[in-house]
């Protein structure tokens, strides 16, 4: 692989861009691989990534039934924080976090991660209470993040109605080091950097069946052909539920959309992240200088990739209100993903009933801030069997009572 | 927009009338069952690329809970029908196999 660099930017200018080489390969599957990951989208090729880095496994196949990075990898908002409540969910996020700060440079791919900080509102006295206590809980973690007072919610963010008549700002949880990063290019990146390995990508490569023998994976059946394995695993987001049952278990988890939408290009007015999550709304501009906002996900099961309008609505309403110069803006993109839900809104990173197949889902409406820390932990799951970033978000969790509350801690919105 | 038939006030809700309820005709399980069947009751969800019957309550309506039957995946309504029932109507069954022949949900087909 030749390296990116301004070096070879001068090069390649001076040749009329004649010599750049394809980013990734486009192999055609072999017969065995030592590890397989179904699904290319962040998650899935962070975990090859990390597997062929980490532990020298690269014998490794990574299948997509669309397209690389097509799904939620390309549908969310790109916030990048780690101000969680609970010490398993700070560990995995904040190790995300920090590997996204130098992601450019190991990858050697521009991620545009921009650390511009990420501000949760307290809208009502509830939860400013509640932002308090994650302040406090996030000092004792490590991670930096500190209770402000509007009026440096207003400095920071001039833009924002901090007087609002139902909703009034009264404080907000900062995260200075949170941000966002350019999404698809984290997806192109890992893949480049996978295929240089030697891991072969493979796009267009649905999985159609999990082959097992006595109780353990053997391979996968897709539509170009039976493809052997030694561990499987599964980083499919919304079709996970489909996915565990050709492989023969169930899982606490249900497939609805989450959508987003995108405004018409202005000058730039917001430099930082805002997220309301009382009334549902985050918001922040990107560097085309669209805002792009989301808002809470839809109540029931869907895999359509679209969502209901009235959430949109809602989401727009909300965040008018915070930002009153956004009400003359024309609204460009409106789009949907298939998030998969669990009861305790936290991920299952795990091992599964069927041997030698791991799972990795129920990211929910947060999975994009969490893609590096994923996979390096997912990753070492499924190398050694157990791992420290892991193995409190195991599927067998529910049962035993452990739960990893964030669903009341987090809010809504991720 | 989804558009459901209110099977007790006989009104076409959209789903802004609505309130889903999630997965239908769940068994349950208290103290003294096994730790299978309680996880299995409290946690573990049905989440089917195709038909799915589902709660839902006409909260900005008559208030009455009921039962739907769809296809998350094309987002067609097969029916809707009573909350007093353990298992869907046969007729709800047969509009269903009609349009997806060989279908099953659980231990329905």
């Amino acid at each position: 692989m030749k390296r990116y660099s301004v070096f070879a930017v001068a090069r390649e200018a001076a040749r009329y861009h004649t010599g750049w080489e394809r980013a990734w390969k486009s192999p055609e599957p072999k017969k065995k691989y030592d590890v397989i990951i179904i699904g290319a989208g962040g998650h899935g090729l962070a975990t090859a990534y990390y597997l062929g880095k980490n532990f020298g496994i690269r014998n490794v196949a990574i299948l997509e039934k669309g397209w690389l990075g097509g799904g939620n990898t390309g549908r969310n908002t790109t916030i990048i924080r780690s101000n969680y409540l609970q010490d398993p969910s700070a560990a995995i996020y904040e190790k995300s976090r920090s590997l996204y700060e130098d992601l450019s440079q190991d990858l050697n791919y521009n991620i545009m991660f921009s650390p511009r900080g990420v501000m949760m509102l307290a809208q009502t006295e509830h939860e400013v209470r509640g932002y308090l206590r994650t302040a406090h809980a996030n000092a004792l973690q490590g991670v930096e993040t500190r209770f402000i007072k509007p009026d440096e919610v207003k400095k920071l963010v001039p833009i924002i109605n901090i007087d609002g008549p139902r909703y009034p700002v009264l404080g907000a949880l900062w995260q200075p080091r949170g941000g966002t990063a350019r999404h698809d290019a984290v997806a192109w990146g890992y893949a480049r950097a996978c295929s240089d390995m030697g891991m072969d990508v493979i796009q267009k490569c649905e999985v159609t069946g999990v082959r097992q023998e006595g109780g353990r994976v053997v391979g996968v059946d897709t539509n170009r052909g039976a493809i052997d394995c030694d561990k499987l695993g599964i980083v499919v987001a919304g079709h996970s539920g489909v996915l565990a049952e050709m492989a023969g278990f169930r899982l606490p988890i249900e497939s609805v959309a989450l959508q987003a939408l995108v405004s018409e290009p202005i000058k730039p007015c917001m430099d930082v992240v805002v997220m309301a999550n009382t009334v549902h709304g985050y918001m922040s501009q990107s560097d085309k200088g669209e805002m792009v906002i989301g808002g809470g996900a839809d109540g029931y099961n869907n895999y359509t990739q679209r969502g209901s309008f009235h959430h949109i609505e809602e989401t727009v309403r909300a965040l008018i209100e915070t930002f009153p110069m956004i009400s003359r803006l024309k609204m460009l993109r409106q789009w949907g993903g298939i998030v998969d839900m669990t009861g305790d809104r936290s991920p299952i990173l795990s091992k599964t009933p069927l041997e030698n197949c791991f799972i990795n889902c129920g990211w929910g409406t947060g999975g994009f801030k969490a893609i590096p820390g994923s996979g390096w932990g997912f990753a070492e799951l499924m190398a050694k069997g157990s791992s420290p970033l892991c193995d409190e978000f195991s599927m067998f969790r529910f049962r035993e009572g452990k739960f990893i509350d964030e669903s009341v801690a987090a809010g809504v919105a991720h | 927009m989804l558009i459901l038939e209110c099977p007790y006030c006989g009104l076409h809700a959209d789903e802004t009338e609505l309130a889903p309820g999630g997965e239908a005709h769940l068994k349950r399980f208290g103290p003294g069952s096994s730790d299978d069947d309680f996880e299995g009751y409290l946690f573990m969800r049905e989440n089917p690329k195709g038909v799915h019957f589902e709660r839902w309550r006409h909260a900005n309506g008559c208030g009455k809970w009921f039962h739907a039957a769809r296809d998350t995946n094309t987002l067609e309504v097969f029916g809707t029908y009573s909350a007093q029932t353990t298992e869907p109507p046969q007729d709800i069954k047969d509009k269903i196999s009609a349009r997806r022949p060989g279908w099953t949900w659980r231990e329905f087909a």
